[in-house]
């Protein structure tokens, strides 16, 4: 055979497309794999509103439900705690709930709730999500000498107020989550759905 | 010639059938077993990185028993590890070996690195071994992780529920991340089953190939030893050096020697401990998963309270992060931060022995109060030492540099 000088032009071209379409078929190939880890559609199915009767509630009590697979608190807030709230502004990252993700609009109210008395909220610290605990008296704790009254978690001492807002120097960077729900009538609540408009 | 031995001639004979078929086996046998060089000085200290070798064997071979039994679903894994426990035969064994062997993976690392730290074993040329060492026990800690989710305890829940928490705090891709990771808006049985996967499967897999890449980078370089001085400058008139001996039959004996005590101690704690008192074995985790509820007091296995306590430490959820992953990182470049001019702490000034000392110390400490209920004065000391343990790596390059240095043999010294 005659000798023939390398193309290497010829050789290079081939070279990167080889790579090129090589590298786009990996990627390709990568997207079911991993799209495979999304969550199914089986559990984006499993998010029903759910119906909880509050009339058993006592004052100052808490009732732990559960929507979506996560721990839903409602509280009935008693009129000390209620006031407890106004003075606390200067102590909290976000008196205001300006974190518009962390409550629907009706929510976004100094006592972040539809009605004042009952506070609803999603129980999974914004932090790493544990479940805070529940420490509703207003008296000197080993967390907070002041303690108002409000939530607390053991994971990584991270505090809340009677209305789920984040106290300042805590690692939790947002207020607890007020989850869309509504009032169907005085005795039951249904967490998942928005109030209908016009008839709150 | 004496008469040739039938036993024996059986063997060479197949010795010299697969020789000539796979010359490289041979080649390989005497480069890392029978003809690699050692330094002849290896103290107490040289006997964890077999020991963690023996550990890895532990755990898979109890580790694939206990996947004959266990069963990776939300609503049976629990009671398949509690079945395992009471009702197989011997099942309480192979669980509590597996267990305890987890544990004792961790004791064994931390000190084997804590070798590398004090006689150097990170410098040049030995950087790639260190490397691959780091990459070791992040897969370690990722293992370690995952393996505590199985058993579908309260720990094992809100345990998963914080780990995977940590990624949501990257910004913008943070919350689709941590779904992506859970397969569901919550820690759900598709986690489970996933965590699994990557338990029995994967990790394993990717830790075998770094354990022989380790091994490998290792034997290219040579050992270094407590001296650390190079051995291959003084070669006898046969090529080796005068300070080496071969590590089978001289290490592999003493190795034989420590694996027997190590294994003394492991047993003694799978018998008599192997809670250990809620160490390596958390009391809540006897609770099964509830996502209503979580403990009241949340804390880690032992192995990962210095960086757990690190992250509790920031009163920032992103900078927590940040500070834990570093936390890991930063050992990553530790051989280019090193400008000592001497490998060993027998050598180097009484200012680097007391800074060293101060990091041990600082670890330790953090240990402790990564296990502790959060409260203002122990997150205050935690600061301290958090901040104690990066300011030891980023001023390394200034102070390992300091004081007088003691001069360093030309051979290894013995003490015996």
């Amino acid at each position: 055979m005659a000798e023939q000088a390398v193309d290497e032009g010829r050789r290079r071209f081939l070279t990167v497309t080889t790579a090129v379409i090589g590298a786009g078929g990996a990627t390709a190939l990568a997207v079911p794999f991993l799209a495979s880890l999304q969550p199914s559609e089986r559990a984006q199915a499993a998010g029903a509103p759910v119906t909880v009767d509050v009339s058993r509630l006592e004052v100052g009590a808490i009732l732990r439900e559960q929507w979506r697979g996560r721990p839903v608190w409602i509280v009935r807030r008693t009129p000390e705690q209620l006031a407890a709230l106004e003075g606390l502004a200067s102590q909290l990252r976000d008196p205001n709930s300006a974190v518009t993700e962390q409550q629907p609009e009706y929510a976004r109210n100094p006592h972040r709730s539809i009605r004042p008395e009952y506070l609803v909220l999603i129980g999974i610290c914004t932090h790493l999500g544990c479940s805070p605990l529940f420490e509703p008296e207003i008296r000197p704790q080993p967390f907070a000498a002041d303690w108002k009254g409000g939530f607390f978690c053991p994971c990584h001492g991270s505090k809340f107020d009677m209305a789920g807002r984040v106290y300042s120097g805590v690692p939790a960077p947002t207020n607890l989550a007020v989850p869309p729900y509504r009032f169907d009538d005085d005795q039951r609540v249904t967490i998942g759905l928005d109030p209908v408009p016009g008839a709150a | 010639m004496a008469a040739v031995n039938p036993v024996s001639g059986a063997i060479a004979g197949v010795q010299k059938w697969i020789n000539d078929r796979a010359p490289g086996l041979d080649a390989a046998y005497r480069k890392h077993i029978s003809e690699y060089m050692a330094p002849k000085n290896f103290n107490l200290w040289y006997f964890f990185g077999s020991l963690a070798m023996l550990v890895l064997v532990n755990q898979i071979v109890t580790g694939i028993f206990l996947t004959m039994h266990y069963k990776p679903s939300a609503t049976e894994a629990f009671h398949s590890v509690e079945y395992l426990m009471r009702d197989v035969d011997w099942g309480w064994l192979i669980r509590y070996m597996h267990s305890t062997g987890a544990s004792f993976f961790f004791i064994v690392v931390y000190l084997h690195m804590y070798r590398a730290l004090i006689y150097g074993s990170y410098q040049k040329p030995r950087e790639l071994v260190w490397v691959i060492g780091v990459a070791i026990f992040l897969v370690l800690m990722a293992e370690a992780f995952l393996g505590y989710v199985l058993p579908w305890g309260q720990m094992s829940f809100w345990g998963a529920q914080v780990i995977t928490s940590l990624f949501g705090a990257i910004p913008f891709v943070g919350e689709s991340l941590v779904e992506w990771i859970r397969g569901d808006y919550v820690i759900a049985d598709a986690t489970l089953n996933r965590f699994f996967a990557l338990h029995v499967i994967a990790l394993p897999l990717v830790l075998l190939l770094l354990v022989v890449l380790h091994l490998g980078a290792l034997h290219e370089v040579g050992s270094n030893n407590p001296d650390g001085v190079d051995i291959k400058k003084h070669k006898g008139p046969d090529g080796r050096p005068l300070d080496g001996i071969p590590f089978h039959p001289y290490y592999t004996i003493k190795d034989l020697f420590g694996a027997g005590f190590f294994l003394t101690l492991f047993f003694f704690v799978i018998f008599f401990a192997p809670l250990f008192g809620g160490k390596f074995l958390e009391y809540d985790n006897f609770i099964p998963a509830n996502p209503m509820v979580t403990p009241e007091h949340i804390k880690p296995v032992w192995y990962f309270t210095p960086y757990y306590a690190m992250l509790r430490a920031v009163p920032d959820k992103l900078g927590g992060v940040i500070v834990m992953g570093s936390a890991v990182l930063i050992l990553f470049v530790l051989p280019w931060l090193d400008r000592a001019p001497v490998r060993s702490h027998r050598y180097r000034p009484l200012l680097a022995k007391l800074i060293l000392a101060g990091f041990v110390v600082a670890f330790v400490y953090l240990g402790y109060a990564g296990y502790q209920p959060a409260s203002p004065g122990l997150t205050l000391l935690a600061q301290i030492a958090t901040v104690y343990y990066f300011a030891f790596f980023i001023f390394m390059p200034w102070w390992s540099k300091l004081g007088h240095f003691k001069p360093v043999p030309e051979r290894v010294t013995m003490h015996d």
